[in-house]
C-alpha cells in the first residue's frame, strides 16, 4: 500500500438536540472547519465520500441533500450508508485508486427521528421485526451472551461506564461527562437487562470530517500528517442465532489484518491509544478481546488492572467514547478523529503522553456484525 | 499508483415486475451466482463486496449486513454505497477503486431492488427537501415533464420523435432474454399509450423491475487469467453536481451533469469524435425524452440534433453508435441496479458475450448512469489494457 494519510480533520460538539442548526448546516460547518485544519480550499478537495442514512435522515437519497454543503459541486462524490469508519476507508481506496484528495462527512441528528425505529428496521422484516427488537434489545442479548460465557459481572462492565464518562470530562466535544460512581451506574434505570441508563451510549447530534491525502499532498499539510498504517473491515453473519454474539470473530479477522499491514505483531505493546466504539458499556471488553489486546474472556480485566485507564499502558477511549457521544455514523469517524489528535500531540488534557500509533475503530449492523479497523501512526510505512 | 482494473464476469437476475418466487436476498443470490459462474469463480475468491439499493424502497436499514446471506458477504469485507438513480454507476465506480487502491485483487459490486415489494414513488418524493422542493418536485415524472417540455420548446422536438426513442429500445429489449419488458412497440402504441404527465406517456417512461446485477472487477494481472477478454475500466467521471431541483431546472443548457462528466472521461480516453470513436453505449435514459437530449450533452450530435440523430437510424443496432442493445432503462427498471446494468451491458459487449444483443467488434464502450437531481456518471470500458 501507498502511503496515505489524515490531513485535515473536524467534529462538532455532540449535543442531545441541535435546535438551531440542521444537518446540512452541520455538514458544511464541518467541511470547513476540516478544510481550515488541513490548510486547504475546498478548490484542493478532488473526491468526496458523505456519509448518511436514509433511515436517519427521513431523506430518499439522503446523500443528496448534503452535496452542497460537502462542496461537492462539479467533484468526483459518492455516499456510504454506514458508519463513518466505513465511508473513510472507502474514501482511503478512493486516494490510493487515484482520485485525488478526499474529503469524507458524515453527520446525525438523533434528536430529528426515532432510533428504536430506525434501528428495529435492520431486523428481518417477516421473523423479526414485529418482536419490537432493535438496537439496544439486541445489544442487551449480546451483553448476556458475553458474561454468561465468561461470568463476567454487571459492575465489571459498569466501570466502563465510570471510566469513559470521566473521561469525557476532559474532552469539551463529548456530550456527558459525568462524574460517576459505580452504584450510580448499577442503580441507573434498567432498559433492557442487564442494561441500565448508564451502560447505553446517549441519543446524539453531530457531525465530523476528516480529510485524506497521498505522500505527496501530505507532505505539503499545514499540520503534521497522520498516516494509515493498516486498515480493514469485515462483515459476520447477520441473523443473532447464527452468531456466537460473544466471540467477534469479524473484528478478530479485521484487527489481525490490519495489524498486519501495520507491521505490529504484538498488539498491547504495539499501540498507544485505542478508541473503539463502546455503544454499550460492554463492547468496550469484548471488542478489547476481539482486537487481540488480551485472550476471550479477559477484557474486563484490563480495566479491573488500571490497564484502560488514561495512566495505564493502553489507554482506552480518552475521549469518553461512544458512551460519552453517540451520534450515529458519525461516531466510527469521531474515534479517527480523536485518535489523529493523540497523535498530533493536539488532545489537550485527554491528551495520552507520547502517543506514537493508535487504533481506531467502529462498526455496523446489529451487535457489531460488521467492524472496522484503522491502525494510525506519526511515521509513514516503511 | 492506481492498480489497472477491469470487468470479469457479469451476472444478472430475469428481471420482471414481480419475483414473487424469491425473497429479496435470494433475488441477490442468483445474481451474484450468476456473475461467478460468467468468470468461472467462486465466493471465495471474492475479496470485497460493495452492494447497493435505495433505503426506503424495501425499507432495510443497514442493507451491507443484511444482504450477507444472499451476496456472501459473511466475513468478507462488505460496504453500502447508495446514490439515488446513479447507485449503480456508483456501486461500479466503488467497486474500481477498492482495486485500484491495490488492496483487493477481485471485488463484486452488486445492485438490486425489488420494487413489487415497495411504493416507490411515495419513497422517491421524500428526496427533494421538505419545505423548498418537495412540493413542485415530488417523485421521478414532474421534473422529467418539464425538462421534456423545455427541450420541446426549446428545439421543436415532437412527441414522434420521442416516441422513436422507446421503439428502438423495445425492439432491442427483444434480443435480451434477461429484459422485463420483451414487447415491442410500434409509433402508435407509445403515442397512444395513456398521459402521465404531459408531454410524458406511459410508453415514454421506464417500469419498475425486480431484480438485481452482480459484477467482478479484478486487478491486472489476476484479471487476464481469469478471462481471456477482460472489460478495461479505462475512465470514470462522476458529476452529482446539485442538491436542489430548483438549481438544476435551467433545461436550456442540456444536461448540465452528463456534458462535464462526459467530456472529462472522453479527455482522459482521448476520444474527440464520440459518436465515431465509440463502438456502442448503454446509456441511463429514464424516459424518451432523456434518448434525444442526452446524446447532446454526450457529444454523439450538436445541440437539438438529436430528434435528427435518432430518426436518421444512428443509434440502431446497424448505426453508427448502438444505443442500448439491451433494451435499455425503458425495457428493464431495477433502480439500485439500473445503472450496474449499463455498465454490466457494456462490459457484455467488450467481452464479446451479447449473443443476440453482439454488436459486432465492439472494442470502447460507454456507459451511463443518471439519477438524484440530475446527476450524472459516465465509465468507458475498453476490450484494450489501458
Amino acid at each position: 500500500m501507498d502511503n496515505i494519510a489524515i490531513v485535515g480533520i473536524a467534529q462538532t460538539k455532540y449535543e442531545r438536540r441541535k435546535k438551531d442548526k440542521t444537518y446540512l448546516d452541520l455538514v458544511y460547518e464541518m467541511t470547513t472547519a476540516a478544510l481550515d485544519d488541513a490548510g486547504l480550499t475546498i478548490n484542493d478537495i478532488d473526491s468526496v465520500v458523505t456519509v448518511s442514512n436514509d433511515f436517519l435522515d427521513g431523506r430518499t437519497i439522503s446523500g443528496m441533500a448534503v452535496g452542497d454543503a460537502a462542496g461537492a459541486y462539479d467533484k468526483n462524490i459518492s455516499t456510504v450508508e454506514g458508519d463513518g469508519t466505513f465511508g473513510a476507508f472507502y474514501g482511503a481506496m478512493r486516494v490510493l485508486g487515484g482520485a485525488g484528495t478526499t474529503l469524507v462527512v458524515a453527520h446525525s441528528k438523533g434528536s430529528e427521528g426515532d432510533i428504536k425505529t430506525v434501528t428495529n428496521a435492520m431486523f428481518d422484516p417477516i421473523y423479526q421485526r414485529h418482536l419490537g427488537i432493535e438496537g439496544i434489545t439486541s445489544s442487551a442479548i449480546q451483553a448476556n451472551a458475553y458474561m454468561h460465557k465468561y461470568g463476567i459481572t454487571e459492575e465489571e462492565l459498569a466501570a466502563v461506564s465510570v471510566k469513559n464518562h470521566a473521561n469525557a470530562m476532559n474532552n469539551p466535544h463529548a456530550q456527558l461527562p459525568l462524574d460517576l460512581t459505580l452504584g450510580d451506574v448499577m442503580d441507573s434505570e434498567m432498559i433492557s437487562d442487564p442494561l441500565k441508563k448508564l451502560d447505553c451510549s446517549p441519543v446524539s447530534d453531530g457531525a465530523a470530517a476528516i480529510i485524506i491525502a497521498d505522500e505527496e499532498q501530505a507532505k505539503k499539510a499545514k499540520k503534521p500528517p497522520v498516516w494509515i498504517k493498516g486498515f480493514a473491515h469485515c462483515a459476520d453473519e447477520y441473523l443473532l442465532g447464527d452468531r456466537d454474539l460473544a466471540d467477534p470473530r469479524a473484528l478478530r479477522e479485521a484487527a489481525e489484518k490490519a495489524f498486519a499491514m501495520a507491521g505490529i505483531d504484538e498488539p498491547m505493546g504495539g499501540i498507544d491509544v485505542v478508541e473503539l466504539y463502546d455503544a454499550f458499556s460492554y463492547m468496550e471488553p469484548l471488542w478489547l478481546e476481539g482486537m487481540g489486546f488480551c485472550a476471550p474472556g479477559k477484557g474486563a480485566q484490563l480495566l479491573l488492572d488500571g490497564i484502560t485507564a488514561m495512566d495505564g499502558t493502553l489507554p482506552v477511549n480518552p475521549s469518553g467514547g461512544v458512551l460519552s457521544a453517540h451520534a450515529v455514523l458519525v461516531a466510527g469517524l469521531a474515534r479517527i478523529v480523536e485518535v489523529v489528535e493523540q497523535l498530533r500531540g493536539t488532545a489537550g488534557a485527554r491528551q495520552v503522553k507520547g502517543a506514537k500509533t493508535g487504533l481506531a475503530h467502529g462498526i455496523n449492523g446489529p451487535c457489531g456484525q460488521s467492524h472496522c479497523v484503522w491502525i494510525l501512526s506519526k511515521e509513514m510505512r516503511g | 499508483m492506481a492498480q489497472r482494473v477491469a470487468i470479469v464476469g457479469t451476472g444478472q437476475t430475469d428481471h420482471k415486475s414481480h419475483r414473487p418466487d424469491v425473497s429479496q436476498r435470494e433475488m441477490i443470490h442468483e445474481a451474484v451466482t450468476r456473475a461467478l459462474k460468467d468468470c468461472e469463480l467462486s465466493i471465495k475468491d471474492i475479496d470485497a463486496i460493495i452492494i447497493g439499493n435505495m433505503d426506503h424502497f424495501e425499507s432495510i436499514n443497514y442493507v451491507d449486513t443484511w444482504s450477507v446471506e444472499g451476496s456472501g458477504g459473511v466475513m468478507k469485507p462488505i460496504i453500502k454505497i447508495s446514490t439515488g438513480g446513479t447507485t449503480g454507476a456508483s456501486l461500479a465506480i466503488g467497486a474500481y477503486y477498492y482495486v485500484a487502491s491495490g488492496m483487493f485483487d477481485k471485488v463484486l459490486a452488486i445492485g438490486w431492488e425489488k420494487n413489487s415489494e415497495s411504493d416507490t414513488t411515495s419513497a422517491i418524493v421524500t428526496c427533494s427537501d421538505p419545505v423548498w422542493d418537495r412540493f413542485s418536485y415530488s417523485g421521478a415524472i414532474p421534473s422529467l415533464a418539464s425538462e421534456a417540455s423545455a427541450y420541446m420548446e426549446q428545439y421543436g422536438a415532437t412527441q414522434e420523435d420521442a416516441a422513436r426513442v422507446a421503439v428502438r429500445d423495445r425492439k432491442n429489449a427483444m434480443n435480451n432474454p434477461h429484459a422485463h419488458l420483451r414487447r415491442p412497440m410500434s409509433l402508435e402504441d407509445v403515442m397512444n399509450s395513456p398521459m402521465l404527465a404531459y408531454p410524458i406517456k406511459l410508453g415514454d417512461v421506464c417500469p419498475r423491475s425486480d431484480g438485481a446485477c452482480a459484477v467482478v472487477l479484478a486487478a491486472d494481472g489476476v484479471a487476464q487469467k481469469i478471462t481471456p477478454k477482460p472489460a478495461w475500466f479505462i475512465a470514470s467521471s462522476v458529476r452529482h453536481t446539485y442538491t436542489w431541483f430548483g438549481d438544476s431546472t435551467n433545461y436550456n443548457e442540456g444536461l448540465v451533469s452528463l456534458q462535464r462528466a462526459s467530456s472529462e472521461a472522453y479527455e482522459r480516453v482521448g476520444i474527440k469524435n464520440p459518436s465515431e470513436e465509440l463502438d456502442v453505449a448503454e446509456l441511463y435514459l429514464p424516459y424518451t425524452y432523456a434518448g434525444l437530449k442526452y446524446i447532446e450533452a454526450l457529444g454523439f450530435c450538436g445541440p437539438g440534433e438529436g430528434a435528427r440523430f435518432v430518426g436518421d437510424g444512428h443509434t440502431e443496432m446497424d448505426g453508427k453508435i448502438p444505443v442500448n442493445p439491451s433494451g435499455g432503462v425503458i425495457s428493464t427498471n431495477c433502480i439500485g441496479a439500473t445503472a450496474l446494468l449499463r455498465v454490466a451491458e457494456a462490459a457484455i459487449q467488450i467481452m464479446g458475450k451479447g449473443d443476440k444483443r453482439q454488436v459486432p467488434d465492439a472494442n470502447l464502450a460507454l456507459a451511463t448512469g443518471f439519477g438524484g437531481c440530475f446527476w450524472s456518471d459516465v465509465v468507458i470500458l475498453s476490450g484494450d489494457r489501458p
